[in-house]
């Protein structure tokens, strides 16, 4: 079995508790304007590996996993659009002891049978969900992202079912993802799902601007600074508050 | 023999014979609680370190040097006490009348020492030059006279350099904490004893006469050492009876060392959780409160932090940054199991914080799985604070060494008072790769250095054939390599006895010949491209190799990837079989050890391109670390790496030095905290041996580097020890900089 990354982290400490081997997979439905790894968009790029040999790698890390309660997470890109190479990896990841987490946005989520068959799959071999709600409003939402939300919290709502533990991550961009009152909405929504564990606000960066330049994609969010620490401490207190 | 000074310790073999060790398993107090205890410091503290801190300003704005002795040979009793302000200081005693005036020890070299003057605006007095010019032969000297041609040519090309022939070799630890347990007396007897047991047979040969000799100056000098304590003011004829006395007692014995020896390394050994029973006992009987403890402490370790010593020019670029490696052990398990940590682990990295970040003394924590979390947790912050902690892996080490052994220099692990080592500095590996494509030319002055062996004419190079003429080079390299430092140390014995060091040995030692090398991340990626990938040879008029033009990619170590990481692994064992092949000098065990220290930068500018990619002149990687930017799949896959190269065959140590940058350890200090302390136990039981830690940004040393004075403390951790970074010259800092920091993505 073969997955298509665009690179790996083995000392990911953000996404997901303790030291973490980080999957950065090839390939995003979504075209995020904040987003900072813009060369895991496109299906075509990144590499073929065959998932034995990544085990193999992640495998030889195991003693920083058991110090850290740490583990693997899989991000992107989109990971769940390599569903099938996911249900693989976290099922041998699983058999090994290694705690398995995914960083996903959801926006590929379809409700189609045959997918949700998958995902069922999937969750049964998952310890945690890192899910992006980006923007509660949905026309804001296809405006920041190029798509509507509706399919995502479709998705947070199917996890809330499966009782899957999800942090919520939400990156604050001024402007546009830090206005008092979607924020506000967006913790109603949470309020609703009782199985969220944390909210990570990410606080927008430009560390990633430079890869626009390099694709040669113009970057939609010319001028916008990240965020005071003020502002990242309320939306963190609005949308926590919310927590069940 | 129950003396009064022993009263309420338990006895055993160590009342009997000369046996710190079991005085301390008998007698420690294990602590498993957190920092809470910790007193902040006394205004008598804060006083005398801001008298400390104007005082290195000063040191500074001179140019480096505050002051240095010109005319008195420093020896144990040469100099009378000097203070900084005797009614607050607790320990008392410099190497010369003044603090951080430099004394002058030309036992090593004369020219060294009027080089040292020299460079810094003092000239040493004539009649001392003449003395030891012409009547009092010195180290430096008796080596030149036995160098072989060959032997200076490898030199001069820096196939072999940094070599403790224009310096002292140091790395001796004596034990200074016989001198408080038992007292100078005692200490004599034994040496007496011993003496008459030498040569007693009958046969009076070349190692008879030598013993016996030794013992005799050792005896001499513990003598000595007796009489500069009663110019302090103190009778250490008899052991400590109290804590203060034995902080006193044990820092009067390093300072006889310090001022008999300036050898590169002095370092301290593992003194914190023996004067932590001595702290104890004060504190059960109401003699001590944590405060006066903690004070105690402050200002043993302020002494230490002005240990100094007069250095060449070619010394600095050596060892950059006025190191002393005044290297102190902290922590480790009992060979029981029991956690060797005591509230003193505590009390001697809260320095850290009292007296705020420095270098020295270099703080090296002997890290186990089974130290107490509490512990663990605690290093790792002071290490997110200040970059000032080095961590060697204890459950490597305590198998080899027993559980009192410590660090000397960086990495270089030895039973305390038990063992003792000859620093054999490094070969360069990159160099001789050079060497084998080139038939034993050197690749920058057409040299002819090694034999001229039949060089590489292939255009593209082929792995086997570049393995067997290798693997040619390195046995002529390891050779002449022993054989060097079997004259250095010989004479060095014979010029400049380390007498109060080896006097706090016992008589039987265990000696190591320290080779070493570096260069070895060049090598492995050098070999790995030129297997993996296709390097093609640019050569000039002369036929020599002058730089490879790479096609194809090739894997790095640094990436946790077998097919170069083993080429890396390989060649510690191959160099360590090589050395030891040869006959060494009073049958040291040869060890090697992959560490640079700052002298990666020395060794790169004086070798050439590499079939790695490397330009000639660019610097190393430090010690066993992956290349800079070359380790591209984060810090754990770095460590792995590291982690795979055969402690067994570099007994000496495997010095990686890490820096990452806050963020990256995670969201918040609790995080940040448990994460740091998590790789050290991965690391570490993935075998890796020791780990330097930086934690900051890159901006902290931009703008350091831009306002100096504004960061008198910085300080950060190079190959092996740490360093003042304002300190550094602007090429080595520069160096640090370009090296990977492990971000967050």
């Amino acid at each position: 079995m073969q997955a298509r990354i665009h690179s790996v982290e083995t000392c990911g400490t953000l996404d997901g508790p303790g030291l973490r081997y980080i999957i950065f997979m090839q390939g995003c439905l979504l075209r995020c304007q904040f987003c900072h790894n813009p060369d895991t968009w496109k299906m075509s790029d990144g590499r073929l590996v065959e998932l034995d040999e990544l085990i193999t790698d992640i495998e030889s890390y195991m003693p920083f996993y058991k110090a850290s309660n740490g583990g693997v997470t899989v991000s992107g890109g989109e990971p769940l659009l390599q569903i099938k190479s996911l249900i693989y990896l976290f099922k041998a990841l699983k058999k090994k002891g290694i705690h398995t987490a995914i960083d996903t946005s959801g926006g590929c989520f379809p409700s189609s049978p045959a997918f949700i068959e998958q995902l069922d799959e999937l969750m049964t071999v998952t310890d945690l969900v890192l899910l992006d709600l980006k923007q509660i409003k949905t026309d804001k939402h296809k405006n920041l992202t190029g798509m509507t939300n509706t399919h995502i919290l479709e998705f947070a709502t199917y996890l809330a079912r499966k009782k899957v533990p999800v942090w919520i991550r939400h990156v604050l961009v001024p402007g546009i993802s830090d206005i008092d009152e979607d924020l506000h909405e967006l913790g109603q929504f949470i309020e609703t799902l009782d199985n969220v564990e944390k909210i990570d606000v990410l606080p927008y960066h430009k560390l990633g601007v430079y890869k626009w330049e390099a694709l040669g994609y113009e970057y939609p969010l010319e001028g916008v600074e990240p965020p005071e620490e003020d502002r990242v401490q309320n939306a963190q207190e609005i949308l926590t508050s919310y927590i069940k | 023999m129950n003396y009064e000074a022993w009263y309420g310790f338990k006895g055993g073999q160590w009342e009997s014979e000369v046996n710190v060790r079991d005085f301390i398993i008998k007698n420690f107090k294990s602590y498993t609680g957190d920092e809470q205890f910790l007193s902040e410091p006394t205004q008598d503290t804060t006083d005398l370190w801001e008298d400390v801190m104007a005082l290195s300003k000063k040191e500074r704005e001179q140019g480096g040097v505050l002051d240095m002795d010109t005319s008195i040979v420093s020896t144990i009793t040469s100099h009378g006490p000097g203070y900084i302000d005797k009614d607050k200081e607790r320990i008392v005693g410099f190497q010369t009348d003044q603090p951080l005036k430099r004394s002058l020890q030309p036992f090593g070299g004369i020219r060294m020492a009027v080089q040292a003057c020299k460079s810094y605006g003092y000239e040493v007095d004539a009649d001392v030059e003449h003395t030891f010019t012409h009547y009092r032969k010195t180290h430096n000297q008796g080596v030149f006279d036995a160098y072989t041609p060959e032997m200076k040519r490898a030199r001069k090309a820096g196939i072999i350099t940094g070599l403790p022939d224009a310096y002292g070799r140091g790395r001796i630890i004596g034990d200074y904490r016989r001198v408080a347990l038992y007292g100078i007396d005692r200490l004599i007897q034994a040496k007496q004893d011993d003496l008459a047991l030498i040569g007693a047979s009958g046969v009076m040969s070349d190692e008879v006469i030598r013993d016996r000799e030794e013992t005799m100056e050792q005896i001499r000098a513990l003598q000595e050492l007796k009489e500069m304590a009663a110019a302090h003011g103190f009778d250490i004829s008899h052991p400590a009876t109290n804590a203060h006395e034995a902080f006193q007692w044990l820092y009067f014995a390093y300072l006889a060392a310090i001022k008999e020896q300036n050898g590169a390394a002095m370092s301290l050994g593992r003194v914190s959780t023996f004067l932590d029973i001595y702290i104890e006992r004060d504190l059960y009987n109401g003699h001590l409160t944590e405060e006066a403890a903690q004070e105690l402490v402050d200002h043993f370790i302020m002494k230490l932090r002005l240990v100094k010593f007069a250095r060449t020019p070619d010394y600095n670029d050596l060892f950059s940054g006025d190191p002393t490696w005044v290297t102190e052990s902290i922590g480790g398990i009992a060979l029981d199991g029991t956690p060797l940590v005591t509230k003193s682990s505590f009390r001697f990295l809260h320095t850290l914080k009292n007296l705020g970040p420095a270098p020295e003394p270099n703080l090296t924590v002997l890290w186990s799985e089974k130290l107490p979390e509490r512990f663990k947790r605690y290093c790792a912050k002071m290490s997110i604070e200040t970059s000032a902690i080095q961590y060697e892996n204890d459950d490597l080490m305590r198998d080899i060494y027993g559980d009192d052994y410590g660090i000397a220099c960086c990495v270089s692990a030895m039973a305390i008072g038990k063992q003792m080592q000859f620093f054999g500095a490094r070969a360069n590996l990159a160099k001789a790769l050079l060497y084998a494509i080139n038939g034993g030319k050197d690749e920058k002055t057409y040299v002819q250095v090694a034999p001229p062996y039949a060089p590489i004419t292939a255009d593209v190079l082929d792995y086997e054939e570049v393995m067997a003429k290798y693997d040619v080079i390195l046995d002529w390299l390891a050779g002449l390599y022993v054989n060097t430092l079997n004259i250095i140390h010989f004479m060095h014995d014979k010029y400049s006895y380390e007498r109060i060091e080896m006097a706090l040995h016992d008589r039987d030692v265990l000696r190591t010949m320290a080779c070493g090398v570096a260069g070895l991340s060049v090598v492995a990626d050098s070999l790995s491209a030129i297997k993996y990938a296709n390097v093609k040879v640019v050569r000039n008029e002369e036929g020599i190799a002058t730089d490879f033009e790479i096609e194809g990619d090739f894997p790095t170590y640094g990436n946790n990837d077998d097919r170069v990481d083993s080429i890396a692994a390989d060649l510690v064992t191959r160099f360590m079989n090589k050395i030891k092949q040869h006959q060494t000098y009073r049958n040291a065990v040869p060890t090697q050890s992959i560490l640079t220290i700052t002298s990666n930068v020395v060794y790169g500018k004086k070798t050439g391109n590499t079939p790695d990619g490397r330009r000639a002149g660019e610097p190393f990687a430090p010690g066993a670390n992956p290349m800079h930017g070359r380790d591209e799949k984060g810090a754990l896959a770095s460590l792995l790496s590291v982690a795979k190269l055969p402690y067994k065959d570099a007994l000496d140590g495997i010095s990686n030095t890490f820096s990452i940058v806050p963020k990256a350890l995670g969201r918040d200090g609790d995080t940040r905290k448990d994460n740091l302390a998590a790789m050290l136990d991965g690391y570490m039981s993935k075998k890796g041996h020791h780990l330097n830690i930086n934690v900051f940004d890159r901006e902290t040393l931009l703008d350091a580097m831009e306002h100096p004075e504004q960061y008198p403390q910085l300080t950060i951790r190079v190959s092996g020890y740490a360093v003042n970074f304002i300190k550094l010259t602007r090429e080595q800092q520069i160096d640090v900089i370009n090296r990977t920091f492990h971000e967050s993505r």
